[in-house]
């Protein structure tokens, strides 16, 4: 598909970067702000669907299939379950407890193994919502060879 | 008590739109409207009068807060209802492809 | 409070009447993008600021998946409508009889319960359930985190969150084996 008119790709070129940062923001600040793994893995594949819009498909410049998100999404579920199953090994030796120490309320670094999920999650939601869209808006069908 | 009243109209609007109408797009809308409807009401029943958002501030001693157990139900419920629109959505794709219609009644190619 | 929130209501009960009726595609997908964020207002009233941030941004994408397929297609409504007139007198299709009488019991049969669940419930913003009170003192200790909401979704109930998890996963391999397969030669 086409990309848009000059003025959009400009602004796009201003912003993107922008939205990117905040979406991570979101995801890293879970347990201490509004947000969390889902909000912010949407944000970060909104900032992903707006690249492609405003320039076009070509910007992909890949095979036809789209192989890389599948595989980043992967990645993101595969994190969540290592870090559930590490919790029969280490502490309280119970399947999905919180392990790591919890410090004070209200610093970065707190709240046990919270902060991690929330980064696997955040990944494997961004990813996901990124596979829907190009699944269904730019490789509408294809014909196995 | 009223609010709980329109919650309910809202979602019989959305059921009228899946059972009465022949566009599979229009099916696609009624069955989102019906998911908003329960969204708003999980959140309807946690609130609290007066109460504060759910979030531990240092320097707010003891306040009210809103209950954070139905927000929590909700905040699955919604990625599952975008997972769902979008299998809808890739069928009827597929069904526009293969009989270039979006018509229910003409789609029947099993009877007969 | 409660007459802010009806009118908010009543926007959305509006625009989703006007979404199941509109003569064209793009406009009634329109219409759903303001019974969407008309959601999200509410539940910026309500004191919830996670579910906002996660509903605006989620029902932008699906609108634009949304408009993406209808573009694609075609664009117009349907054209025979259910009630047509031969020779003076209108006659109505047999199935539209058979679907409305349909929901009419569906409403009243939801209208029972609806009014037995009602009288049960606390006025609007009195309702406290059993496990809210235990969930607000302990959660903060017991998990650490400063965000209940995330400490409650990830820690008290982890189970859940495993279950979205591969829901979602499980959406796009479906997607994925939908839209491939045209069949062997």
């Amino acid at each position: 598909m086409n990309g848009m008119t000059p003025i959009v790709k400009k602004v796009t070129q201003l912003i993107v970067g922008l939205i990117f940062l905040y979406g991570i923001y979101i995801i890293t600040h879970g347990h201490l702000t509004p947000g969390g793994g889902f909000a912010g893995g949407a944000v970060v594949a909104g900032s992903f669907v707006l690249l492609v819009l405003a320039y076009g498909s070509n910007i992909l410049k890949l095979k036809k299939r789209e192989e890389g998100s599948s595989v980043v999404e992967s990645l993101g579920i595969l994190l969540f379950t290592v870090l559930a199953f590490a919790a029969i090994f280490i502490g309280t030796k119970v399947f999905f407890a919180n392990y790591l120490p919890k410090g004070v309320i209200g610093e970065l670094i707190s709240a046990g193994v919270i902060p991690l999920y929330n980064i696997a999650v955040g990944i494997e939601v961004a990813a996901a919502l990124f596979t829907i869209f190009l699944a269904l808006v730019i490789y509408k069908e294809e014909v196995l060879k | 008590m009223i609010v709980y009243l329109l919650c309910f109209i809202l979602f019989l609007v959305g059921l009228f739109g899946v059972l009465t109408k022949r566009n599979v797009i229009k099916i696609v809308i009624g069955l989102s409207v019906m998911e908003f409807s329960l969204f708003l009401f999980f959140a309807l029943i946690g609130y609290i009068d007066k109460g504060i958002a759910p979030i531990i501030v240092q320097n707010i001693p003891n306040a009210k807060f809103v209950d954070p157990l139905p927000q929590a139900m909700v905040l699955t419920a919604i990625v599952i209802g975008l997972a769902t629109n979008a299998m809808l959505l890739a069928i009827a794709i597929r069904l526009y492809k293969k009989y270039n219609t979006f018509d229910i009644r003409k789609i029947n190619s099993l009877k007969g | 409070m409660e007459i802010v929130l009806s009118i908010v209501i009543v926007f959305m009960i509006l625009g989703a009447i006007y979404a199941l009726y509109a003569k064209d595609l793009l406009s009634a997908l329109i219409s759903c993008g303001i019974v969407g964020y008309g959601l999200v207002i509410c539940f910026l009233l309500l004191q919830a600021p996670d579910l906002a941030i996660v509903q605006i941004v989620v029902e932008t994408i699906t609108l634009v998946i949304m408009v993406a397929v209808v573009l694609n297609s075609t664009r117009e409504e349907l054209k025979e409508k259910a009630v047509v007139n031969i020779d003076g007198v209108s006659y109505v299709h047999q199935r539209y009889i058979v679907n409305v009488i349909l929901v009419v019991v569906f409403a009243l049969f939801l209208l029972y319960f609806f009014k037995e669940s009602i009288f049960t419930l606390d006025h609007f913003g009195e309702h406290v359930t059993r496990m809210s009170t235990a969930y607000i003192e302990k959660a903060a200790e017991q998990t650490g985190s400063a965000n209940l909401v995330t400490g409650i979704l990830f820690d008290f109930r982890g189970y859940d969150t495993l279950g979205e998890a591969t829901i979602l996963f499980t959406a796009v391999i479906g997607i994925l084996t939908i839209l491939r397969a045209k069949g062997k030669k």
